[in-house]
């Protein structure tokens, strides 16, 4: 027993030796490469696992001069506040309202363009529109907002001077609260579409033509080829891309939220991040918004994790 | 082509046509703006295209320190962010690329869980704040170092350089640092522009880290003070303007601000549109 116990351990210890010193070899030989890793892995330690840890503020009653450690605990009270305020409602609502119509709405226009495209033979003029339906990609919220000023200010906007041109009253686009929804997602539309046709085009330029020469040749008309050819050869592409999607239900837009909503439409365009943002950092409610975003972030995280589960389904994963 | 299909046809044109001249047409619309005069529009009430052309808004704006400041400071943070944000992106994806390094996967996943989870806004700010970056325009490069998403664009990359190249490279007796700068960095050089545009674009589109981080007005990035004179929060005051007779439109004084800030992307535009469609389908589906 003794004995056996005793060379156990012996081959063990030479088993963590050899294995300690295949390490070090593995270390040794890789050894650039492994410096090479050095400042990345650094970074992402500390700008976004050492935040990670900064969720604790969550769980305490935070105040600037006591600092993350010493400031109090106080459990779960930051979101049992949150959770029974009068604004969670409204902030939840808002920010599930304005994705599901981003959902209804600017989901699909990325998907019709390309499909027109698609069927344009002329390659320059092919060209022209895809050049000119990317540019708004490029161009910041802050602009896009210069440039919904520019037609809709109340005063001199392009709309309301047509409207008092005509004698009919100026309506405030830009701070009436029943507008903003509309706005966000027709803008929404207005930035991502051209680009969001790109990845289907890619996928419409990979369906196998042979099967159009086939549904010709049996005297399919276009909309029966549209409905059976095209549309189940992107449809792969489609599904992914709604599951990408609807991961991030919680992920408005943060940018255009911020640069559109205002004191007076906040009522029907404050979401979880504006929310956050406010109260966290200039009512510096520090323990109630690091709450508010660790709960958006972990139900982010599990529709990430689930989506990634339902994409395996449809043969290709998100990473 | 039957009757029917030709007037789908025509449809299909006219539409796509009207949804380019509403890309279009807001640009144009302000461009007019911020070239017409106050007098003008007072005279003429709306004015699609301007019958005197003014530069007064532009030199107003231009002779500002305001502006000029700003442009410096975006220009420098997407300068001097995008050179350290490619250098930094490669050396992390150059070695995640070799399919045989230990601990490789681990390494990764490390990378690939920060796109998932955060933090939130509260604790970067404030661990922004403990190392003293704020009101720095470090503050706006350091925090967005390595994009885990451009990085795997970019090691998807090195992953498709053919390994026989490098392995001679090797026999040869050339270092890891020697093989990477003279033969992946040649090679890589469609990768490296698109990667490059991805981050140069998103600090100079940049506002809400300036927002958090900086306030110091002199230290204001474009877009922030573009932001400001939008929402009225800021106004030019040029006293080193000679008195002009047209007063000039506060609208115009925004849209010509509008149009110096978006000039530089229209700038790169064609690169922009070339490299970043290559991008997107790199990164799309799988990385």
């Amino acid at each position: 027993m003794n004995t056996t116990t005793l060379r156990q351990s012996r081959k063990s210890s030479t088993l963590i030796q050899t294995s300690l010193y295949r390490l070090i070899r593995v270390l040794k030989k890789n050894l650039p490469l492994y410096l090479f890793l050095v400042p990345g892995i650094i970074y992402f330690t500390l700008f976004k696992y050492v935040p990670m840890s900064g969720i604790v503020i969550a769980f305490k009653q935070f105040n600037l001069i006591d600092g993350i450690w010493n400031s109090p605990w106080v459990g779960f009270g930051n979101f049992i506040r949150f959770f029974e305020g009068v604004y969670f409602w409204q902030i939840m609502g808002n920010t599930l309202v304005i994705s599901f119509y981003k959902l209804i709405f600017a989901f699909p226009a990325p998907i019709i363009l390309a499909l027109m495209l698609n069927e344009v033979r002329i390659a320059w003029f092919k060209r022209m529109i895809q050049t000119v339906t990317y540019l708004p990609h490029f161009i910041s919220w802050v602009i896009i907002y210069g440039l919904l000023i520019v037609f809709m200010a109340p005063g001199d906007g392009l709309i309301n001077g047509i409207l008092k041109e005509w004698d009919l009253p100026a309506i405030s686009f830009l701070t009436e609260p029943s507008m903003i929804r509309t706005l966000l997602v027709t803008t929404d539309i207005w930035q991502s579409a051209g680009w969001g046709a790109i990845i289907y085009l890619a996928a419409l330029a990979g369906v196998d033509p042979s099967l159009y020469e086939a549904a010709v040749v049996d005297g399919a008309s276009k909309w029966r080829q549209l409905w059976h050819i095209t549309l189940p050869g992107i449809r792969t592409v489609i599904m992914l891309m709604l599951i990408l999607r609807l991961s991030h239900i919680l992920d408005v837009g943060f940018d255009q939220v911020f640069m559109m909503s205002n004191a007076l439409n906040r009522e029907n365009s404050d979401i979880i991040d504006t929310w956050v943002y406010r109260v966290g950092l200039q009512e510096l409610q520090f323990g109630i918004a690091t709450a508010v975003g660790m709960f958006k972030s972990i139900i982010g995280f599990a529709l990430v994790l689930g989506a990634n589960q339902l994409a395996k389904r449809f043969d290709g994963q998100i990473w | 082509m039957s009757a029917a299909e030709r007037l789908v046809y025509t449809g299909i044109y006219l539409v796509l046509i009207s949804i380019a001249v509403v890309c279009v047409f807001p640009f144009l619309y302000a461009l007019s703006v911020s070239f017409t005069s106050a007098s003008e529009v007072t005279r003429r009430g709306i004015v699609l295209i301007p019958e005197h052309i003014t530069l007064s808004a532009y030199y107003e704006i231009l002779g500002s320190s305001l502006i000029s400041n700003a442009y410096k400071v975006s220009l420098f943070v997407t300068v001097a962010g995008t050179f350290l944000n490619i250098f930094f992106t490669m050396i992390t994806a150059y070695p995640l690329a070799r399919k045989a390094l230990p601990g490789r996967q681990v390494i990764l996943l490390y990378i690939i869980f920060t796109m998932m989870f955060s933090g939130g806004m509260i604790p970067h700010y404030l661990l922004v704040k403990e190392l003293g970056l704020l009101d720095s325009v470090w503050a706006l490069i350091v925090p967005g170092l390595i994009s885990a998403f451009n990085l795997i664009i970019m090691k998807g990359f090195f992953e498709q350089l053919p390994e026989a190249i490098d392995e001679s490279a090797r026999i040869d007796g050339a270092g890891e640092v020697r093989i990477l700068m003279s033969i992946v960095l040649p090679l890589s050089m469609p990768i490296i522009a698109t990667v490059g545009l991805f981050y140069a674009v998103g600090h100079w589109n940049s506002f809400f880290d300036a927002i958090l981080y900086i306030q110091d007005a002199n230290k204001y990035p474009v877009q922030l003070v573009l932001r400001n004179i939008l929402l009225g929060a800021t106004a030019i005051n040029n006293e080193n303007l000679p008195e002009v007779n047209d007063a000039v439109n506060p609208i115009s004084i925004q849209m010509a601000t509008v149009m110096v800030t978006t000039l530089p992307i229209l700038f790169v535009y064609p690169f922009l549109q070339k490299h970043f469609t290559k991008g997107v389908l790199l990164g799309s589906i799988k990385g």
